[in-house]
């Protein structure tokens, strides 16, 4: 558990240190593809969670965050077809696959509760540094002011996640 | 003649029921309407009488709930509308299950 804690504490460091060492704000079509990478990510989570947990608040949480963020990665798919951007691949994006791909293998050598707690304190982790990008650096820097409105929607969302989270990691101990 | 005066004083009750509600209406409840909009409860705070009707449009593509803590839950499920009728008890603050920072507050008057 402490190796996991960890591993977890690096991935958060090997994102924020990218995030931070974005030292040029990122342009709309990279904001819209840190976005939606970012949902991707979560929704891969939330459907290895729903293979393995037996909780039923691990499933509940799971299940509405492959939804929500499906609903919202519609939303800022509808949104750049609309506004014609197409979302870039940048630096952002890429640390912030590779930090899951470490999290998922870690995960998946997990089962039962040691699986739950790993899975929601990752998603209590997760959600936690995703609103800080946005706040501080995706919202701040989005250009169009749709995409702005559709990141403050998803802030509020993931807001919302990060304290649906913290429940159930509450009522994990 | 005993009858009748049953019936005279049914409909002064009748009367004085309907003086006391206000208009007939109320005796079946108003609708108060609480729309969902990102992630927001508006308005926020509303205030009913027992026996009124909340509904919750939810115009998110997002499921949300309205839970009282220990005590009941509506599912409001997206696109869709949701219902609960005030009891007398129902002065309360509910908050989403999904999104625990949306909340929202009914007060219930006499």
């Amino acid at each position: 558990m402490k190796a996991l804690s960890t591993t977890l504490g690096a991935a958060c460091l090997v994102l924020a240190a990218s995030l931070a060492g974005a030292a040029d704000k990122p342009t709309d079509p990279q904001i819209a593809h840190i976005a939606y990478s970012a949902g991707v990510i979560d929704v891969e989570a939330a459907k290895l969670a729903l293979s393995k947990t037996q909780n039923p608040d691990v499933r509940a949480f799971a299940e509405s965050m492959q939804k929500d963020h499906e609903a919202v990665n519609d939303m800022a798919l509808a949104l750049v077809g609309k506004l014609g951007v197409t979302p870039e691949d940048n630096e952002t994006s890429q640390s912030l696959a590779k930090a899951a791909e470490a999290k998922r293998a870690e995960l998946e050598t997990l089962d039962g509760a040691a699986f739950d707690k790993a899975y929601i304190d990752n998603e209590v982790a997760y959600h936690a540094q995703v609103n800080g990008a946005l706040e501080t650096l995706l919202i701040p820097s989005a250009e169009n002011p749709e995409l702005k409105g559709l990141l403050e929607t998803g802030l509020k969302l993931f807001q919302g996640h990060q304290q649906h989270a913290e429940h159930v990691a509450a009522g994990l101990k | 003649m005993t009858a009748l005066l049953l019936d005279r004083r049914q409909l002064l009750l009748a009367g004085a029921a309907l003086l006391a509600g206000g208009m007939p209406a109320r005796a079946e409840g108003r609708t108060v309407r609480v729309t969902i909009d990102r992630l927001a409860f508006q308005p926020a705070e509303i205030s009913v009488a027992a026996g009124d009707t909340i509904e919750w449009v939810n115009n998110d593509p997002f499921a949300h709930t309205a839970t009282v803590k220990g005590g009941w839950e509506v599912a409001i499920p997206p696109g869709r509308t949701a219902t609960h009728v005030a009891a007398p008890g129902d002065s309360v603050e509910y908050y989403c299950r999904f999104h625990p920072n949306m909340k929202g507050r009914i007060v219930v008057s006499a």
